[in-house]
């Protein structure tokens, strides 16, 4: 019988969680790849040397605490002027 | 196509697959979406590094030009994905 569908299934449900995380991880990896590649890579190379490769470390650190930076402030701006209002519509 | 119908019971869509099925063929689904996501990028990335006013062939000099940067982008790719994930567990350990 067909009468369930996939959300009463636990398992079902369980599989969607994960492998929807594991897909949010994997875009976030193409797209600072993307990203850090424009940063970071001059002429491709027969290796990724030392410099280059602190560049991508760094380059994946700085994004993550860019987008924390961008959350928190809006956060803050949200909850002191109590709104977008002054700051976004200016 | 025919081989399909007359093996299963009447109804709509012939025999009821598992979950066990579904979810190994969403996995395969994924990871082709993945690959085919990786190779995009790869290769407008090399393409721009690579070559400059687009011959009426690709010359010796822009396939290896090509080769090299492939490996290096998976090499970047590798290194962004161990970063992040390094990343992400310190965070969630300071949670």
């Amino acid at each position: 019988m067909d009468g369930q569908g996939a959300t009463a299934d636990p398992q079902l449900q369980h599989f969607i969680e994960i492998e929807s995380q594991k897909q949010r991880f994997q875009q976030l990896v193409h797209q600072m790849t993307e990203v850090c590649w424009e940063k970071c890579m001059d002429k491709p190379g027969p290796k990724l040397d030392s410099r280059t490769e602190s560049c991508f470390m760094n380059c994946v650190e700085r994004f993550i605490d860019t987008s924390q930076f961008i959350l928190n402030r809006l956060e803050q701006t949200q909850r002191g002027k109590g709104g977008f209002s002054d700051s976004m519509l200016e | 196509m025919d081989s399909f119908g007359s093996d299963f019971s009447s109804g709509g869509s012939g025999g009821k697959m598992d979950t066990g099925t579904i979810m190994e063929q969403v996995k395969v689904q994924i990871a082709v979406a993945n690959a085919q996501e990786l190779l995009q990028r790869m290769t407008d990335k090399c393409f721009k590094k690579c070559i400059g006013k687009p011959g009426s062939s690709l010359d010796n000099s822009e396939q290896k030009c090509i080769a090299m940067c492939m490996d290096r982008y998976m090499d970047a790719w590798n290194t962004v994905s161990r970063t992040y994930n390094s990343r992400l567990q310190k965070e969630r350990a300071r949670l």
